[in-house]
């Protein structure tokens, strides 16, 4: 936090643009602006940054992903949500990824994310399924593990069905399916009969999501579980018991507003208990 | 996740007797208070209270539905009784200004829905539900160009100018101005005003404006720090 504070007191909202290396992990607000790193030494502070930039087929260019949150504003990123700032290096040479890590709540789905969604509505070949975003997607009934013509997958209204965005884009309906590229369910399909879905923040699933996430790790070490979690806000868990089913979601909705020392805490509780 | 700042500066009080007194009221801020709504708000400044929550991006009647951005909507409802007049035209100034910020392109065919609901008025109502509704928005992660604030302005009779006035300053004074601003460069987005000033009056309004959205884009900043701390 005392870190967080001397950046606010040097830098104002409006402030010039600065260079994205030394804001990374905190906290940027939308209009900001980012230098990357390779302009930092074309503008330094020589100030011909201009003049520098008229060869620049020259420079060997660098690639840089804008991931959400972020977009090119001629050759800077402007900020368009609140959170922190976050980068991946890449594999080989180049800029990597930024991306802004936000909390919200609405998603948007993204081609490829892996989402819990509801099916509200079953019209001829195409069932419609809520998943949480501004418009419903459709899923085939052939995008099943097994399905054919002939041997349609049983899928009834209400059904909770886990599965991958083929399309998503802003234009177009979104469209998922429960197969993978070879044409196996590969642990998609419809969701089994008992168990409890709820809604946390995007951000949270993300962190949970993470590879290296000691929360899922510590949670499977309470009771033997089953749970789905969909990048669109959803979670899916089912215990023994619909006690211990309540309490792993009550655990994980909680884990958000805990730092890792709070979270160690309660579950070595849990654990006696 | 309350966040409180005391922000209070006096700019240029011995500059003459017509010399402006910029002091803001007290303000307080608080994100991410209500569970259904994708963002919400609550927003004080001095005795106003203004509740936010933003809806979006979700589905839109086919009616509103624009092909290329999102419909944008607000809904300002009063403290007491059904919107009327007065409500529908600061609805209208409030959504021309967030049109101006979101960047609507990004989401065609969804609807953003900002309803703002007045808790207490005690001056300076549509400045604080700007504020409110910057908030909210992005606490709900709509994408936007820049922040934005709301700022009044309240001239008296013998000219002195007053910022964030008060209920009563409000109705003692000969103009009021109400300022819209860009977090990136301080620029006008809205402006909306009431009475009687004359040119230089009006400039020296939207300067001293400027000067004290600074101190509400701080607090922006730290209470949005405050909120992410955790993270």
């Amino acid at each position: 936090m005392a870190e967080a504070a001397g950046v606010a007191a040097e830098s104002l909202v409006g402030g010039r643009a600065r260079a994205a290396c030394t804001v990374l992990n905190q906290v940027v607000l939308p209009g900001e602006e980012l230098l990357l790193p390779e302009q930092e030494d074309a503008e330094g502070p020589g100030g011909t940054g201009e003049r520098l930039r008229l060869n620049a087929g020259a420079r060997p260019r660098v690639r840089v992903v804008c991931g959400p949150g972020l977009r090119r504003c001629g050759d800077r990123l402007l900020v368009t949500k609140c959170g922190r700032l976050r980068h991946k290096e890449p594999g080989g040479s180049g800029g990597g990824v930024y991306w802004v890590d936000s909390q919200q709540k609405r998603y948007v789905p993204v081609k490829g994310d892996h989402v819990i969604g509801i099916v509200t509505a079953k019209s001829g070949d195409i069932f419609k399924v809520d998943v949480g975003g501004s418009e419903p997607a459709s899923l085939s009934y052939l995008a099943f593990e097994g399905a054919t013509k002939r041997n349609r997958p049983n899928v009834q209204v209400g059904d909770l069905v886990y599965g991958q965005f083929v399309v998503a884009n802003k234009d177009m309906e979104p469209e998922m399916v429960c197969i993978d590229s070879c044409g196996r369910a590969n642990g998609m399909g419809v969701i089994g009969q008992d168990g409890l879905l709820f809604k946390v923040t995007l951000g949270l699933i993300r962190k949970l999501l993470a590879p290296d996430c000691e929360i899922i790790q510590e949670v499977g070490k309470l009771y033997p579980l089953e749970i789905v979690f969909g990048m669109n806000g959803r979670i899916w868990v089912k215990a023994k018991t619909v006690q211990q089913t309540l309490i792993l979601a009550n655990i994980l909705e909680a884990c958000e507003h805990m730092t890792a020392d709070q979270r160690k805490q309660i579950f070595s509780r849990l654990a006696e208990s | 996740m309350q966040a409180d700042a005391k922000i209070r500066t006096e700019v240029g009080t011995e500059s003459g007797p017509r010399g402006p007194v910029c002091s803001l009221r007290h303000f307080a801020c608080e994100q991410n208070l209500l569970s259904r709504p994708d963002g919400s708000a609550s927003f004080l400044q001095g005795d106003t209270s203004i509740l936010a929550g933003v809806y979006g991006p979700a589905e839109v009647k086919v009616s509103k539905e624009i092909f290329n951005k999102a419909t944008l909507e607000v809904i300002l409802r009063p403290k007491i009784g059904l919107p009327g007049v007065a409500e529908k035209s600061r609805e209208r100034l409030i959504r021309n200004t967030c049109e101006a910020v979101v960047l609507g392109a990004l989401h065609p065919r969804t609807s953003i829905t900002i309803v703002l609901q007045v808790i207490s008025d005690a001056g300076s109502l549509l400045a604080c539900c700007l504020n409110a509704a910057c908030m909210a928005l992005v606490d709900a992660g709509v994408p936007m160009r820049a922040l934005f604030c709301g700022v009044t302005c309240a001239l008296d009779s013998d000219g002195t100018l007053v910022l964030d006035p008060t209920a009563k300053q409000e109705k003692e004074a000969r103009a009021v101005l109400t300022f819209a601003l860009d977090g990136v460069d301080q620029k006008l987005l809205m402006s909306t005003t009431k009475g009687l000033y004359s040119d230089s009056e009006l400039q020296q309004c939207l300067a001293a404006a400027q000067a004290a959205s600074q101190h509400v884009f701080r607090f922006y900043r730290e209470s949005l720090q405050r909120r992410y701390s955790k993270s």
